[in-house]
């Protein structure tokens, strides 16, 4: 007798296929699409006995798909404009409400030389070399948010800096949800770094509070040889909003890179860093500061693969975990046969506020060449008393005192991003959550 | 009035009684040193008068000015003018000495009910103070107490006490890890703070930071109580015969 095994699907992954799959299928990234979503099909949500999502079930924390965003009519523009995050900063903006491009709220005018900011769908019509750049890193690795983003790619963007320019001028990417019904929003970012050349490129999602609603946004970034980009992330979304989000890189060599992300929404929200060193001697700093609160959950895992020799990485990540969070720093580093002389430093602390919050702390070392040097720690712990005692000695009441312990925990982390004006006002950012834990 | 009274303090940390019964009572423009081996309490006292968690107070009384200070929440008391010098100066990665300078400053002002100092006029009393202190500016951008020798420290102790202005002062063991020159600036920045309406509670094992800061008062404490009080010619007595007389005096 031959028993059938038949795969049980979750509500919530049959609303994605089907609802996925009714899509027109568009020129360029038809078969992409396509693909990925057979994958999906085949694969669904990653459920925690998948090793990479143990801490993070996808399976169990999305019950369903909310529908489709339709866009951006006159009534989610008019929200959006509200939006102030890191406005100050001196960026050119461009504008994604709901998933859609905003025309009039991105500013495509006087592009400097060499710079070239282009819808997805046209820079696919012109350009040959854009199509390969969605691919992911390892073709054979499944990844669920991955599949799903590009069984949906529709609008996107494509940043492209040519060789040699040098564009001073941050560019800030602006993911909006507006509403108070539940939508699914996909997006996805390319950005094209050429040979010396230099760009710093910000990318935000805010959104409604109290909105059940889905992201899924790809920055998918490609770094030339001896080229140089900063990356700076907030993600702020609405305090019920599920997050899923990846940043997929490559850098050239002797490149350098340097990334935070700033995560203090969504009630669930998981960050991938696909990352790998495509050329020798190359540096990456990837960091970041994690604020919860409430019930969150957030989860940030790297995936580093130093193939090649003389590569530089540090990893500085940093998680306030207050009341019943939960926060999870899965850092996998792979160092291959050829990269000797790799210098890897990875390093992952939190500091529990809420006695009933939980860190998963999973650094991961894998190293096959020979002469490297490669160092982790991870740390998790509450507040100093004795530190605290004396700071309240002097005269600073317990909650300031707090306060000022916390800043100066995730504050290593902030200071790393590179341009000033951005790193005032991220650092704003993360002092608004300090002021409002305050107000508890 | 007495400027700090404490009567018949008893307290115990995790169990273990360590005051038990202490009797002290300073008047303004006072100074008084306790002396007193090894595990006499003294330490216990000023973390006692400060405030400190873990310190369990089972009797007695602490007043400044006549107002309960045991009853007040760390901060408040240093707000009311009560300062402790500690012993062990602790290191605080990631805030730079002067925020936690300007914080200190002006939460005690606040809750004094005076203005807050305005940046220029903060800097202003900063540079002039650690100027008589010889700290250098270099240091005050540094994390409070973070890469500090341990005469730094003592001195950014003394700059705190000097910029907070408090009216009862107790420095715990401030000689301990001194060499002849720190111990010296750091005797001469007490000095300079000495008033008529300030009182100091000078805690310390041995005689010679007494010969720079010379008290009015020596008190001698053995298992958790004030045991014999003189003059200044105590500490000498003491230096010159030891404690061993006192180890059961209690």
């Amino acid at each position: 007798m031959n028993a059938e095994v038949k795969i049980m699907r979750t509500a919530a992954e049959t609303q994605f296929s089907d609802v996925l799959g009714a899509l027109p299928a568009l020129g360029a990234t038809r078969d992409l699409r396509v693909r990925a979503l057979s994958d999906f099909i085949a694969k669904g949500l990653p459920h925690r006995r998948v090793e990479e999502w143990k801490y993070t079930d996808l399976r169990a924390l999305i019950r369903e798909m909310p529908v489709l965003a339709k866009g951006a009519d006159k009534a989610a523009i008019a929200e959006a404009k509200k939006s102030s995050l890191l406005a100050k900063i001196g960026a050119r903006e461009i504008t994604f409400v709901n998933g859609a491009f905003v025309a009039e709220l991105s500013d495509l005018t006087a592009q400097e030389k060499g710079l070239s900011i282009s819808m997805l769908a046209d820079a696919l019509k012109k350009d040959a070399s854009v199509a390969p750049l969605l691919e992911k890193i390892n073709p054979n690795k499944y990844d669920a948010v991955f599949a799903l983003n590009t069984a949906a790619l529709d609008a996107g963007i494509v940043i492209d800096v040519a060789p040699g320019a040098q564009i001073t001028k941050p560019i800030h990417i602006r993911h909006i949800v507006t509403g108070t019904a539940p939508v699914s929003v996909f997006g996805r970012v390319l950005v094209k770094v050429g040979k010396k050349a230099q760009a710093t490129i910000v990318q935000s999602h805010a959104g409604p509070d109290a909105v059940a609603y889905l992201t899924n946004t790809i920055l998918q970034l490609s770094l030339g040889d001896d080229a140089e980009l900063d990356i700076v992330r907030v993600q702020a979304e609405g305090d019920k909003a599920i997050h899923l989000s990846m940043m997929i890189g490559a850098i050239g060599e002797q490149s350098r890179f340097r990334s935070f992300a700033l995560t203090t929404g969504a009630a669930v929200s998981r960050h991938t860093v696909p990352f790998a060193y495509a050329g020798k001697d190359a540096r990456a700093l990837l960091a970041g500061a994690t604020l919860l609160r409430g019930r969150q959950h957030a989860d940030v895992t790297l995936e580093v693969d130093h193939a090649l020799p003389g590569g530089e990485s540090r990893e500085l990540f940093k998680t306030v975990l207050d009341d019943e969070t939960r926060g999870v720093f899965q850092g996998f580093i792979i160092v291959r046969p050829d990269a000797q002389k790799t210098d890897g430093r990875m390093m992952s602390a939190a500091l529990l506020l809420g006695e009933a919050a939980e860190m998963d702390n999973k650094p991961e070392l894998e190293i096959f060449a020979d002469d490297v040097q490669c160092a982790h720690g991870a740390t998790t712990g509450a507040l100093d008393d004795d530190l605290l005692f004396y700071l309240r000695a002097r005269g600073i009441p317990k909650k300031e005192a707090e306060s000022l312990l916390i800043q100066s925990f995730f504050g290593e982390a902030i200071e790393t991003i590179e341009n000033a004006n951005i790193r005032n006002a991220v650092m704003i950012r993360a002092s608004r959550w300090l002021e409002q834990r305050n107000l508890k | 009035m007495a400027l700090l009274e404490v009567k018949d303090l008893h307290a115990r940390v995790e169990e273990k009684e360590i005051l038990r019964g202490l009797n002290l009572t300073i008047n303004p423009g006072e100074v008084h040193a306790i002396m007193g081996p090894n595990g006499s309490g003294k330490s216990t006292l000023s973390y006692v008068l400060a405030g400190k968690d873990d310190y369990e107070v089972t009797a007695g009384s602490a007043t400044l000015e006549g107002e309960d200070l045991l009853s007040l929440e760390p901060d408040e008391r240093a707000a009311k003018g009560l300062f402790l010098a500690f012993q062990y100066p602790i290191e605080i990665p990631g805030v730079a000495s002067m925020t936690f300078l300007r914080t200190a400053v002006n939460s005690v002002r606040k809750k004094r009910g005076e203005e807050e100092l305005s940046t220029p006029d903060f800097l202003r009393l900063v540079r002039e103070k650690a100027k008589e202190l010889s700290i250098n500016q270099d240091m005050l951008k540094r994390p409070v107490n973070v890469g500090f020798s341990g005469g730094e420290k003592k001195r950014n102790e003394i700059l705190q006490m000097a910029m907070l202005e408090p009216k009862m002062c107790v420095l715990d063991e401030t000689d301990s890890g001194l060499d002849i020159d720190a111990l010296k600036i750091v005797a001469d920045g007490v000095n300079r703070l000495r008033a008529k309406s300030r009182g100091f509670l000078v805690i310390t094992q041995y005689q010679r930071l007494l010969d720079h800061i010379v008290p009015d008062v020596v008190h001698v404490m053995a298992k958790g109580r004030i045991v014999r009080t003189g003059g200044p010619e105590l500490a000498h007595e003491l230096e010159a015969k030891g404690y061993a007389g006192y180890e059961n005096a209690a």
